[in-house]
């Protein structure tokens, strides 16, 4: 018999801050050992949904409770957070915010430091975790000097080492983590799984790199009610994803593009366990070849040049030996493993460090000795967080900065904002504060402050970051519009499908040099690349391969192109 | 990259083995004598003692010098500030008036104002090293443990090792901001005339800060998911118990302590007076 271990009794939650519920009448149970994925866009009321489980919610954001939520048969609002805290352990999203320690040893400890274990017990304990989640070899690493994937493992383990917990949450463990790290990620989730019997909950947006392992169910949210409590299988094969607007398994997508006819039986949850029935394989060639078009070839001139870009911190070599160059209207993508030089690179270009040897050529001038505000004349870039460049209180102030920094006039400045916010579709909220304005928004009024400038070319460090499809859809979107009208755009990031879709060339970086410098879809179907740089093959080659078209990447192009279309319409 | 301005810095020396809550008393005695004694003699000794301290440190000159300069420059401003306001202090301290140089009403240079701002500025000199030696070679977290130790409350404790911590994650986001402001004609650099520069560091403060209330936001869910508060006491982890060389240290610190205050008070006054 199942136990439950989690159970909403039409539960309502409403913060004092909101007039509306942000979860409506919730009504689920959870039992011992399950492993259950949470989806949902933003503002669907996933987060709250975590945060009522480990007691965040009511102890330190108020607000209102209708029905019941009951932890291991207990209601909670008779606990506390720390007798919450004891039984639900939680991985924060944010892989660098949630260090307490300076060192891993020190950071697993924590809680039990907090329990006043005593020290030697506490060395066991942290041994006995770092080994479970394989760290213990970096015991007494700062966390500074670890990778992504390292960090996230050193997160994990300091919740674990509370052996009472018996319910992990994960707020979106893929967020930060290049494919191949995010992959990995996954499995030792799995095998925590296996090897205590925990009950898992994560909250993720990348489905298809989530059911990289096997979950029991899925449960969706869509404005604070649940819209589907199932399988997985359940799930793909339904309408429910496409309406709630998450990215469906790309493979998947181009089965439902086809027009097959989708059974939940048909392995859906992988595209390795997938069964494609012989006249779906047909139609898909079919749908394949009936509207085939090939990208036409245009004659470039090349707008920014890199020449043997060498650059060092203190004596480690960080960048070596890096040359490329981007022609005019291109939007390209720089990818690679965490921390190969992505960042830097664009630092670099930007001016922002000074390289050790090589040149920068903007338009066949020389840059290399140009300064941070000379070379911000033809070069914007854009932060990932958006709080770290907006400084006034007023979008149009904020937009209007370096105009009035660069001494235009008055009436100059007020056409360029205006111009520049239509552009960027913020026209109607000219007049309104920043902190009124949704994250995606903030991003856009800073891209808007740097485009007021009229750069040649825009660097932009990981323009999606934490959004939801819909909301990835309309900066992308936006972003090639930007284009289109003659913007050259560069941008790192870690979506492959992003890299796939949006640019056609891609910039690889490992280790601190360049190993690849070609088409996107040459790059992600090219294993050596793939595996040096972390990257992940994408689904729709191996669905190609698997139904045996012969050029599987074109139908990677064929793919892009009429899904592009398709969510055109949603704008 | 992260320059670091001012933060722990991991090297293998003695002063970094000394157990925190040992640097932290002998920085406040360290204190106390240069902010009690006046008396030159005094002074010159712990100079020399703390140029000394700061070799065996293994802290180079460059991986402090943009702390140093901005010390020095109020140092500055210090001592032309207490010419400004009491030119004849140094006359009145030491009782006798040797003129160098005479200059309008009260503002003439004497021989007794110098020695007492060069006494002003050694007290300085005598503090500077001691305190970023403290900061920079004492771990955050065994800085915490060792002020549980005597007594302090462990919230208290770990709410310091964190602020010193964030330290250098602060500076690579003011970093970041700066750069980035940079490009839209927000300059800090001295190029800019400095009323327009101390406009321009407030575009910088208000991200910073905005970020910074973010961080302390997934700092504090964290700590709290996590046991945070629970109980009166806990353990630490990195604690370390006292060792030889810490014992030595403070006892060789507590007689350089009564012998500082001796020399200082022993002829009733805080002064050293060679007049």
């Amino acid at each position: 018999m199942r136990q439950p271990i989690i159970e909403f009794n039409h539960f309502t939650f409403k913060y004092y801050s909101q007039t509306d519920p942000t979860l409506k009448n919730i009504d689920v149970t959870i039992y011992q050992g399950e492993k259950v994925l949470i989806l949902g866009p933003s503002g669907s009321g996933k987060s709250t949904l975590v945060h009522c489980l480990n007691g965040l919610v009511p102890f330190s954001y108020k607000g209102d409770i209708e029905g019941e939520l009951f932890i291991k048969g207990n209601d909670t609002r008779n606990l506390d957070i720390f007798t919450i805290s004891r039984m639900v352990g939680t991985v924060l999203q944010d892989t660098d915010g949630q260090f307490i320690g300076l060192n891993v040893g020190e950071d697993i400890a924590f809680s039990l430091e907090n329990e006043k274990v005593p020290q030697h017990v506490m060395k066991e304990s942290v041994q006995r975790v770092a080994e479970l989640v394989e760290i213990e070899r970096h015991i007494d690493h700062s966390i500074h000097e670890l990778s992504g994937g390292q960090k996230q493992r050193v997160s994990v383990g300091g919740v674990m080492v509370n052996e009472e917990v018996e319910i992990l949450l994960f707020d979106e463990p893929l967020a930060n983590l290049d494919p191949a790290t995010g992959q990995y990620a996954m499995e030792l989730i799995d095998r925590i799984h296996q090897e205590t019997n925990n009950t898992i909950m994560m909250i993720e947006h990348r489905l298809e790199d989530a059911l990289h392992i096997d979950f029991d169910r899925v449960i969706v949210l869509d404005e604070g009610e649940v819209v589907f409590n199932g399988a997985p299988k359940q799930l793909l094969a339904s309408h429910v994803l496409n309406q709630v607007h998450i990215r469906e398994p790309l493979y998947l997508k181009a089965l439902k593009y086809s027009g097959c006819e989708i059974e939940p039986d048909m392995g859906l949850e992988h595209i390795d366990t997938l069964n494609i029935a012989e006249d779906c394989q047909l139609q898909l060639k079919q749908w394949y070849t009936k509207s085939m078009e090939r990208g036409e070839e245009e004659a470039f001139t090349p707008l920014l040049e890199v020449n043997n870009l060498n650059f060092r911190y203190q004596q480690d070599p960080i960048l070596q030996n890096i040359s490329f160059s981007i022609q005019q209207g291109e939007m390209v993508s720089i990818v690679g493993k965490n921390g190969a030089g992505k960042s830097t690179l664009s630092k670099l270009i930007c001016g922002f460090e000074i390289m050790n040897s090589g040149q920068i050529f903007l338009e066949g001038e020389d840059i290399t000795n140009q300064t941070i505000f000379e070379r911000a004349n033809h070069i914007g870039f854009v932060l990932q967080n958006p709080n770290h460049m907006i400084s006034k209180h007023m979008i149009y102030d904020e937009v209007a900065l370096g105009l009035v920094n660069r001494g235009y006039s008055q009436k100059e400045i007020e056409e360029r904002v205006w111009e520049t916010l239509k552009v960027c579709g913020l026209y109607q909220f000219r007049n309104w504060p920043i902190s009124a304005l949704s994250y995606g928004q903030k991003k856009r009024v800073t891209i808007a402050s740097i485009l007021v400038l009229e750069p040649n070319i825009i660097i932009l460090d990981e323009p999606t970051a934490g959004q939801d499809f819909r909301h990835y859809t309309e900066m992308m979107e936006f972003l090639r519009q930007l284009n289109d009208n003659g913007t050259t755009i560069l941008f790192i990031t870690h979506d492959m499908h992003l890299m796939l879709e949006y640019t056609s060339r891609s910039i690889v970086l490992a280790d601190g040099r360049l190993i690849a410098d070609e088409s996107a879809v040459d790059v992600i179907t090219n294993d050596e690349i793939v595996d040096k740089a972390n990257l992940k093959r994408t689904s729709l080659f191996d669905i190609a391969v698997k139904v045996g078209i012969s050029d599987p990447k074109q139908f990677v192009h064929h793919f892009i192109s009429y899904d592009r279309k398709v969510r055109a319409r949603w704008q | 990259m992260a320059v670091n301005i001012l933060g722990y810095m991991e090297r293998t020396s003695p002063i970094h083995k000394l157990s925190g809550i040992t640097k932290l008393i002998v920085f406040l005695i360290w204190s106390s004598v240069a902010m009690l004694t006046y008396d030159t003699r005094v002074l010159l000794v712990l100079l020399i003692a703390s140029l000394v301290i700061f070799q065996l440190s293994k802290i180079q000159l460059k991986d402090i010098s943009f702390v140093l300069i901005i010390i020095l420059a109020f140092l500055a401003l210090n001592n032309v500030a207490i010419y400004l306001f009491s030119p004849q202090e140094g006359v009145q301290i030491y009782g006798s008036s040797h003129v160098i140089w005479d200059g309008i009403g009260r503002y003439n240079l004497t021989w007794e104002q110098l020695f007492y701002q060069m006494n002003i500025t050694l007290k300085y000199f005598v503090v500077i090293p001691a305190a970023l030696l403290f900061i920079l070679t004492t771990h955050p977290s065994e800085f915490a443990a060792s002020l549980n130790k005597v007594g302090i409350s462990y919230k208290i404790g770990i709410a310091v090792s964190l602020a010193l911590r964030y330290i250098p994650d602060i500076q690579r986001d003011f970093r970041t901001i700066a750069q980035v402001q940079q490009t839209r004609g927000i300059d800090l650099s001295k190029n800019e005339k400095l009323t327009k520069r101390l406009k321009n560091v407030i575009s910088i403060m208000v991200p910073l800060i905005f970020s910074s209330l973010d961080r302390i936001e997934v700092i504090s869910n964290a700590m709290e998911l996590r046991s945070f508060g629970k109980h009166k006491q806990r353990t630490w982890y990195s604690a370390r118990p006292l060792l030889k060389a810490d014992v030595f240290t403070l006892m060789i610190s507590l007689v350089l302590f009564i012998a500082a205050m001796v020399i200082t008070f022993h002829d009733g006054t805080r002064f050293y007076n060679p007049f």
